[in-house]
Formats: structure tokens, sequence, C-alpha cells
């Protein structure tokens, strides 16, 4: 199928199993350049294995997987790992590098990168700054992650995701843990770098406000702010290209709109809709 | 017992895997040498001053003790070659093996254990980073390096410490016929022993640090259980394999 060509990440009947449980069970679907996918579900419920087997950290026991129209499954670890890097990821507590500095951390993956993608120590400097300009983080480069707070960690966490400008980037839980006001503040940071790069997104969440954000809102490069995609007329893409799932013991029991969602008559897949 | 011992031949293979691994990045770009200097720190001059103690004391106890042995035969001023030989054959290697192993498995262990509780080494590898490469290569290297140079430390002070208690306190025999006997009893075989050893000790400790590490999980209390794991496990290694290079060179 064409549109499978263009596909950055594109699951195939993939399951895969944790002993006598599903982490994951047929899941197919495809991403492409500028979408968005909210996963929502419950603990368990196979989200985080999900985002993992989609850039190889994780190998299904069955199905296809292709990242960047090429087949990732089974292939060995060694072979995966340039091809890991072209995709940003933010993990659930940020994982960064506790004994790195902030700048350090930000600069690790265009350090990986030296060898496809040269850069000068200014260039990476500029690039390092950027991103933390990205993330209203820059007076904090010579911090180590333990000096700073938990939002401001999954926000380095984001600057180091994007600093490579990744085609796709995938969010584990990106506001679990934080208070509204810093999960907001994390969910606007990810909607503006959908629309100032046309990222494709994998976004694994709670919250049903931080679906509704992505599919709501988008970001205003005149006045730096996030603005009300109106409800109506052909200009509304960003609901157009935001579409929900809902995991259930390793299934994709909802896929659709946020419409459909709200929508939606299930009474586990209601637990993430607005009500 | 079934399922335990498939447990165990599963956690075997796993073992040999990641030190396959382990061995064969040593040959594979990119090679981290600032990491393995930084872990040279760590393990070589990090573990020096007890590494240090334990000879002079070990060296101290073992010429006290052997005098009054030595004495009974009427062959005191032998206790240079037979400290000579227990230390640079085996106490020395053991011993030294079993410091930095208390020491630095645990370190290993609970450092790797903590990166993989909180994802860092899954961000490692989502960053296009091998973890095996960058953290356990290094690691395997300054160690298997590192623990020669103490081990060779641990006997040299070792018999200082033998002559202090066998010349200067005991009056036993004179200091140059205390180094000339310490030094003639060794023979190429010892001293081959001596440093094959510590460099497969120094593999062990590495190894089983990084493995016991690199497979924590379960939060915080996975880590301390790993770290207590990496402890015992690389201590009865080293006995074991001390054991079967002393059959190997005995039989030569």
């Amino acid at each position: 199928m064409p549109e499978d060509v263009e596909a950055l990440v594109q699951f195939d009947d993939v399951s895969t199993q944790f002993g006598d449980l599903w982490a994951l069970r047929d899941v197919s679907f495809g991403l492409r350049k500028s979408e968005t996918r909210i996963i929502f579900g419950a603990a368990g419920s196979g989200k985080t294995t999900l985002l993992k087997a989609a850039i190889g950290l994780i190998q299904p026991d069955s199905g296809k997987i292709c990242l960047f129209g090429e087949e990732i499954t089974n292939r060995s670890e060694h072979a995966l790992f340039a091809l890991r890097a072209k995709a940003g990821m933010l993990f659930q507590e940020s994982a960064l590098f506790d004994s790195l500095t902030v700048r350090e951390n930000v600069e690790y993956p265009l350090r990986n990168q030296q060898s496809e993608t040269p850069l000068t120590e200014e260039e990476m400097e500029g690039r390092v700054r950027e991103a933390l300009r990205f993330v209203e983080l820059e007076h904090t480069l010579d911090k180590l992650p333990s000096e700073l707070s938990g939002g401001m960690r999954r926000r380095v966490g984001i600057a180091r995701a994007i600093v490579t400008e990744p085609p796709l980037v995938l969010y584990d839980s990106p506001t679990a843990g934080l208070d509204p006001i810093t999960a907001n503040t994390i969910m606007a940071l990810i909607a503006k770098e959908r629309d100032v790069r046309q990222t494709a997104s994998l976004i694994v969440t709670h919250r049903f406000q931080d679906g509704e954000l992505m599919a709501n809102f988008r970001y205003d490069a005149g006045t730096e702010e996030l603005v009300p995609v109106p409800e109506s007329g052909g200009d509304s893409t960003e609901r157009a290209l935001t579409k929900f799932f809902v995991m259930k013991e390793g299934e994709i029991v909802f896929s659709g709109s946020r419409e459909q969602l709200d929508q939606a008559t299930d009474p586990y897949v209601r637990r993430f809709a607005k009500h | 017992m079934l399922s335990f011992l498939k447990d165990l031949i599963a956690s075997f293979q796993e073992f040999v895997f990641v030190a396959g691994r382990a061995f064969q990045n040593i040959f594979r770009r990119p090679h981290y040498y600032g990491d393995v200097l930084i872990q040279m720190d760590i393990i070589g001059f990090g573990s020096l001053t007890i590494v240090m103690l334990t000879g002079f004391f070990s060296g101290a106890i073992i010429a006290l003790q052997m005098s009054r042995a030595l004495n009974t035969y009427g062959a005191a001023s032998q206790v240079g070659s037979i400290v000579s030989l227990t230390l640079v054959r085996e106490l020395g290697p053991v011993l030294t093996a079993l410091l930095v192993a208390g020491r630095n498995a645990s370190g290993i262990a609970s450092e790797l254990g903590s990166m993989k509780v909180t994802e860092q080494i899954d961000a490692m590898r989502a960053l296009g980073t091998d973890p095996v490469q960058k953290l356990i290569t290094p690691r395997l290297t300054a160690t298997s390096v590192m623990l020669p140079l103490l081990t060779v430390i641990a006997d040299a002070i070792g018999l200082v410490g033998a002559y202090l208690v066998s010349v200067p306190l005991l009056g036993l025999l004179t200091g140059s016929e205390y180094w000339s006997s310490s030094w003639q009893v060794l023979v190429y075989n010892d001293l081959a022993q001596g440093l094959i050893k510590p460099f497969i000790f120094g593999i062990i400790i590495a190894l089983v640090g990084c493995f016991y590490g690199m497979r924590t999980s379960g939060g915080t209390q996975g880590v301390g259980h790993a770290t207590t794991q990496a402890v015992v496990a690389s201590s009865i290694w080293i006995f074991f394999v001390a054991l079967l290079i002393d059959k190997i060179f005995v039989n030569l």
C-alpha cells in the first residue's frame, strides 16, 4: 500500500507476552509524518511496551514492525542502534544520565551521531542551547539532573529527545506525577514541537486533558502561544491528524478521533473520555 | 527444582552472551577510552589504600605465625621464602581480588542497577549507544588491567610487612638474608600464576558486577539485591577459579 511506504512506524499484527500476560496482542497501525497518536490505557495494559517495541527496545514474539520503512523485528541489537538514534524518546521518569550535566545530557545524542552528522563544538553548543531554549531551560546548562525539579527534568528529557530534530518522537507518560500546571506546560511543549517541526508523535498518557490539548490546540509562531483550533473548517488539521488509542491487556480496543472517543459506550473506553 | 535449574542455566547462558559481547566490543568501534581511564582511576587508584593496608598486614601476620612454626624445626631463617611464596602465589591475588570484589563488584552492580531501574540503560539504547560497549567493556578492560597491578603492589607491601616483623621485630635473620631468600625462592611459574590469577579475577569481578547490575529489576530493593549477589557470586567464582588455576600450575 503506498501510504504504508511513507509510514514512519508501522505495526502489523504485533503480539508479545510476558509469561501469561499479553503485553501486545495483534497490534496493527501506521504513523505518518505530522500525525499524533494518543495512547490511553490502565497500568499494565501494554502502552510502554508498544512504545519500546516501536524502536526495537523490546522484540515482539510475532508480527512485523517497521521503523522509517525498515523492518526492525528480529534484527540484531547492534544493527538497530543507528536506526533507533533517528527517533527521539522521552522516558517516563526522564531517564537523564545522572552523572552528566544538563548540557552533557542534551548533547549526548549529537556526540553519538558525530560520525553521520559531524558538528563543530560551536555548532553543538548552538544546538544544545537552542533545544534548551525551546523548553525554556537555557539557564540550567551546567546543573546536574538531581538539582532540577521533576517538571524541569521532564523538560530536559524533551530537549534531549528533540535536539537531533528527529521526524518521530515517542513520549512515555510525559505528564505522570506532575502537577496540572507543569503537566500543561509539558504538553504545550510537545504540541509546539509537533507544529514547529511537523514531528510525528506517539504519546502514552493517563490524562484525557493531554489528548484534548493535542487535538484542540496548535502553536502559533507569531504570538508564541498555543491557540485553540477552530471547531469547524478545513483548517483544523490538528484534529484530523490526532487519533486516540485505548489499550486493554495488550490490545487496542479503541481507535478513533476525540469525538468518537467521547461518544464511545464501552465502560473501559469511557474512562479515558471527557465526561 | 526443575524451574530452578532452568533459571540457573538461563542465567548462565545470559552471562556467557553478555561476556561474549563485552569481549567482542574490545575490538569494535567506538572505543570509550575516557571511560576506561575513569574506571581505572576508580578501581585502581581508589582501591590502592585498602589493598596496601591488607597486603601489609597479611605479610606481617604470615611472618608472625610462620616464625613460631618454623622455630619448632629450627628453620626460622626460611620465613622470607615462605611469605614470598604464599603471597605471590596465592594470598596476594586472592585477597586483593576479594577486596576489589567487595569494593568494586558491588559498586559496579549498584551503579548499573540504578541506571537500569531508572531506565537510563534503555535511554542509552534508544539514543543509539550500545550499553555493553559503553558500560561493560570499559569496566572489563580497567579491572583486568588494574587488578594485576594492585596485586603486585600488595605483594610488595606484604613482603615489607613480613620484613618488619621478622627482621627488626623478631630478629630471626638479617635484612639481606630475608630479601635474598624471598626473591630467590620465586621461579617463573610462581610469577606467572601470581599475574594470571588477578588478570582472570579482574575479568570475573567486572563481568559479574556488570551482569547483576544490568539484570536488576524491582526498584531500589532490586539494586540492593543485585549488589549483594554480585559480591557473593564474584567471591565464590574467585575461589573456584583460584583452585582451578592452582590445579593447572601444580601439574606443570
